[in-house]
């Protein structure tokens, strides 16, 4: 797979988020409190709400329309809510970010 | 390959079979269901709380659409089946879809009965039915005044109750004497009507119906007595009748309902059917509690467990209209054969009877306390002889055996076997050990995993004692809840700690206060977040990680991800230049939507996130800051033009609202502080309803606070009459400071105030001047470090992260 450097780590805060833009959408890149790193498409499988602006927490965000939670790990809804949304292949290298370059040229899975 | 299950009816009935039948055999059919209704399955029980506003569509669903996906069920939503072709064993429906089926599951419930008078095709009259009919139903009350519901059976009065709630004016007819009188006998009815009665219903008994009036649309209701009443809607509750022609048409045997026998088997043994369309040796029912059993036996046969046969059992009636107390169970009529036990309180209302033949329970009916129904169901179930106790019997459980007279005792008492939820069939015992084997603690994870309380919700109480039986003092249902599932401790112990551990930061908050998440969540972070803003303004760095979206990017998120923008107008007063300066900003951005807002000033919407920096630059060059219309903190103070240019005008209400507006914008607080000031009581500012009013009167200024006017309607108290300008500033400014001292995160004040007492807060911020002074002081200092505009720090640069998206690298740097 081949991917491509979207961003330092230290551009991203510290629980929180930043996006890039793709033709098929954004794409949410996570940084957690313990400095991982996720990424998934920026739309919520509830109502499609902008994932990037929720409250991140563990290793879950929360929506900001609604509060429904997602796995950043799994994309999936937890709770008592069902749902998914797609996960983005990403890599840590030293403090580059990279995703998978195919995200950007097509939409994700 | 999987044998193809096709089911008719997207009902309660077939819902609780699936849940039955994916648990058995989860491989063994492919499913399709078509729904005449175009949504999933949900608690048609729960129709009534939806039309009196209490409940939301959402919370009444019962299988999500996630549900149907994930156990790979397709459904057909909006899709009647027309037709069944038994030799070809397929189903038609009304959208040409044809599907072939292995098992086909008739469950097409029943139809409401039109009754056959003239006018009753005119526009306004409806059924009481599904979401569609509650939909129908709300908005006729919107418009319309008169209502006229025809059935006083359970269907109606909750019907009624209904649209009372909706504040329509209702009158319930029913042709027979008394009221729901195949679950209540005389003396129960009449105390019913009273108690609708006493709601503002009226009641009209002995009322046959024989026309509906009209010129297109519902103007009446004629009598056969010739009394005409008024009416703009018109709701049918006279009865319901199982829904059997697509089985009749099919050739399938039907009496009242669709024959159907061992394994809920119609006369065809590739059909079953079941819910309110199926018959059982001459039943036909009308509750869920026989349908969820005709749902068990079901699955049972469709899971290849063998065919066992539905028994018969009777089902008490509960009427789901708060406040009324209604048990009504089994056969109560007289007979040369029968005794009865009655027992009368007339100045509490209560009503209780206990039909009994060969000294054993038939029937019973409670009004007014309905706590012992379980009790005499199980003892009917079981058909106890209760020539024992029959002296004590009408008491009730606790008076047995010398018991003392422990509300929990007569919980306490019953066996494990006695049914505590006639909805979903659940019994003393699968609760008491879901709550040990579980661990479970509040009445949410009772539902969640035993289902009691969880349809109707009538039980509530039962169950709640079951658990208070089960919990001991461990389960105090008004206990204080912890501010979310990170925490044990509730808000105000938190706050309590944070001073006296002095903490400064959420993590020394979180390890000091042993929290059970690394970072906590959503709900816990921006409380703490505000306590420590609020406990230490000077020290603390605000956590925007840790704020809503709003105050972190300072403007309100819209449904499509875009943002608003709304500037302060200071007191409602604007002028040429500003209003020039907006039109030149939604030219220059292509701004979609510009709306005047409730609080006095103008709200562009539509504003993309990485435009509002420099939407905020133009904004800020004509004088405008941010109007913190998303802040938990000082919104709007809405003004009148007061004695500046009305002829009624007492004071410069316009000047003392813009000089609050200018001492207290930029605070954080609670929950959002929205204020007004009226220049004299007419009141043209509505202070009345607001956090903080003030009416100015000749001899001064009567301060007002704890109105609401939002999720709850509530006028205002008088905190005090004031005689200066200066005097009323700083009450309200100590008002707000020991709001934003004591509150709970997201407590509007009128709640806060509920909770202290308004003579408490009167005592401190208006009668006690060195108390006042220093909660003043304490919100000027606190304001030295929050009166910044947040638009223009990010105009300099302030986050500008938060508004850029990321880049990515030309593709050469791609790494493999
Ligand atoms: C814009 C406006 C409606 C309008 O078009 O006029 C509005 C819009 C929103 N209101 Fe409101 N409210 C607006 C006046 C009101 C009023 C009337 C008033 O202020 O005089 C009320 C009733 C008074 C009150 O506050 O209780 C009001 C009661 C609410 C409530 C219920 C609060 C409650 O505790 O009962 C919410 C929900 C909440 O805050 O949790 C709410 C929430 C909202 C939110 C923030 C919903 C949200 O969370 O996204 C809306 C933001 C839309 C946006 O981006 O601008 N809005 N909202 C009004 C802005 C006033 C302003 O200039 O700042
Ligand atoms: C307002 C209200 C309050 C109630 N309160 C209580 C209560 O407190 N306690 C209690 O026990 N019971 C109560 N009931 C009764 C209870 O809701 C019903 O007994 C139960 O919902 C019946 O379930 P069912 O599956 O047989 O039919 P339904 O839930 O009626 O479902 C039948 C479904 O089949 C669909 N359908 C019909 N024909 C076709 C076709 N040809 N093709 C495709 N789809 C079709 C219909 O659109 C409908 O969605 C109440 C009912 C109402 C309306
Ligand atoms: S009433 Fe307020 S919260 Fe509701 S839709 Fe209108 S603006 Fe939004
Ligand atoms: S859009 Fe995410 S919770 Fe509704």
């Amino acid at each position: 797979m081949t991917f491509i450097e979207v961003a330092s780590i230290d551009d991203i805060p510290v629980r929180g988020a930043r996006c890039v833009k793709t033709a098929f959408g954004r794409i949410a890149i996570f940084r957690t409190a313990s400095d991982e790193i996720f990424a998934m498409e920026d739309r919520c499988p509830h109502k499609g709400g902008p994932l990037s602006q929720g409250i991140v927490h563990g290793s879950s965000v929360t929506c900001p329309l609604h509060n429904w939670v997602i796995s950043l790990e799994t994309g999936k809804a937890q709770g008592a809510d069902e749902g998914a949304v797609a996960t983005i292949p990403v890599k840590r290298e030293g403090n580059r970010i990279l995703i998978a370059l195919a995200s950007l040229q097509r939409p994700a899975a | 390959m999987r044998d193809k299950l096709v089911i008719i009816g997207n009902g309660m009935a077939p819902g609780r079979m699936l849940e039955h039948l994916l648990k058995a055999a989860p491989e063994r059919y492919d499913i399709t269901i078509f729904n005449a209704e175009p949504r999933v399955n949900y608690d048609r029980i729960m129709l009534s709380p939806v039309l009196s506003g209490e409940k939301e569509f959402e919370q009444i669903i019962i299988h999500g659409d996630g549900w149907y996906i994930k156990n790979g069920i397709t459904l057909y939503k909006g899709h009647k089946i027309t037709a069944i072709d038994r030799e070809a064993r397929s189903v038609i429906s009304d959208h040409g879809v044809v599907k072939c089926y292995d098992k086909l599951v008739i469950a097409t419930g029943s139809a409401p009965m039109i009754l056959p008078v003239p006018g009753n095709n005119l526009a306004g009259v409806l059924t009481y039915r599904d979401l569609d009919d509650v939909h129908a139903m709300m908005l006729a009350a919107q418009s319309r005044t008169k209502a006229v519901v025809i059935g006083g059976g359970l269907l109606g009065l909750e019907a009624a109750a209904g649209l009372k709630a909706r504040e329509m004016d209702v009158t319930v007819l029913h042709l027979m004497p008394t009221l729901m009188e195949r679950q209540l006998d005389p003396a129960a009815g009449y105390l019913l009507q009273k108690a609708i009665e006493q709601r503002g219903i009226k009641i009209k008994t002995k009322a046959s119906t024989k026309a509906i009036l009209g010129n297109g649309k519902v103007e009446g209701v004629e009598l056969a007595d010739g009394t005409v009443i008024p009416a703009s809607l018109v709701v049918m509750a006279a009865g319901i009748r199982p829904s059997t022609s697509l089985a009749k048409d099919a050739g399938l045997e039907i009496n009242r309902g669709i024959v159907a026998r061992e394994g809920m088997l119609t006369s065809d043994p590739a059909i079953l059917a079941i819910g309110e369309c199926a018959e059982v040796d001459g039943h036909v029912y009308g509750l869920v509690a026989p349908l969820y059993e005709m749902a068990r036996v079901a699955a049972l046969h469709l899971a290849g467990e063998g065919d066992t046969k539905f028994v018969h059992n009777d089902t008490p009636t509960k009427l789901k209209v708060t406040g009324i107390d209604l048990f009504s169970l089994g056969d109560f009529a007289d007979g040369a054969d029968r005794q009865e036990i009655v027992l009368r309180d007339p100045s509490a209302g209560i009503y209780k009877r206990v039909v009994l033949k060969d000294n054993r329970i038939v029937g019973t009916v409670l009004f007014g306390d309905t706590a012992d129904g379980a009790w005499f169901h199980d003892l009917k179930k079981k058909e106890t002889d209760i020539s024992d106790m029959r002296d004590t019997l009408i008491f009730g459980q606790a008076y047995q055996g010398g018991a003392p007279l422990d509300p929990t005792a007569a919980v306490a008492a019953l066996p494990d076997d006695a049914e505590i939820c006639g909805c979903n069939g659940v019994c003393k015992g699968s609760i008491t050990t879901a709550i040990a084997k579980k661990g479970l603690t509040s009445i949410d994870d009772v539902r969640a995993h035993t289902k009691a309380s969880a349809s109707c919700g009538s039980c509530t109480g039962l169950v709640e004692q079951v658990m208070k039986l089960a919990l001991g003092d461990a389960y105090n249902p008004t206990a204080v809840q912890p501010v979310c599932g990170c925490t044990t401790l509730a808000h105000d112990d938190v706050r309590r700690l944070i001073k006296a551990k002095g903490l400064k930061t959420i993590p020394a908050v979180m390890q000091e206060l042993q929290w059970a998440t690394s970072c906590g969540c959503a709900k816990c972070r921006p409380a703490l977040n505000y306590y420590l803003v609020c406990d230490w303004p000077d020290e603390y760095a605000d956590d925007y990680q840790s704020r809503f979206i709003n105050e972190r990017a300072h403007a309100n998120i819209q449904k499509d991800g875009t943002y608003s923008v709304v500037p302060r107008m200071w007191g409602g007063m604007t002028s040429a230049k500003e209003l020039r300066a907006i039109a030149d900003v939604v030219d220059k951005f292509g701004i979609p939507t510009v709306k005047v807002t409730g609080g006095q000033r103008i709200d562009m919407l539509g504003i993309s996130k990485e435009d509002l920096p420099a939407v905020w630059a133009d904004l800020g060059k004509a004088g405008f800051v941010s109007g913190h219309a998303y802040a938990k903190g000082l919104r709007t103070v809405k003004t009148c033009v007061g004695s500046d240019w009305c002829r009624f005008g007492t004071q410069d209400s316009t000047g003392l609202g813009i000089r609050i507006e200018k001492f207290m914008w930029g605070s954080w607080t609670p929950a959002k502080v929205k204020m007004a000031v009226s220049g004299c009581p007419r009141n043209c500012a509505e202070a009345t309803c607001k956090d903080v009013g003030i009416i100015c009167v000749d001899s001064g200024f009567e301060i007002h606070f704890a109105g609401a006017a939002g999720l709850d309607i509530k006028g205002t108290e008088v905190l005090g009459l004031v005689k200066s300008e200066d005097e009323a500033l700083e009450v309200i400014v100590a008002l707000t400071q020991m709001y934003r001292e004591q509150g709970r995160y997201l407590e509007r004040i009128y709640k806060w105030a509920k909770r202290i007492g308004s003579a408490e807060i009167r005592k401190q911020v208006l009668n006690d001047k060195d108390k006042r002074r220093a909660y003043y002081d304490r919100f000027v200092f606190s304001q030295k470090f929050a009166q910044c505009d947040p638009w223009s720090e990010r105009v300099s640069g302030v986050d500008k992260h938060e508004f850029q998206p990321l880049a990515a690298r030309a593709p050469a740097q791609a790494a493999e």
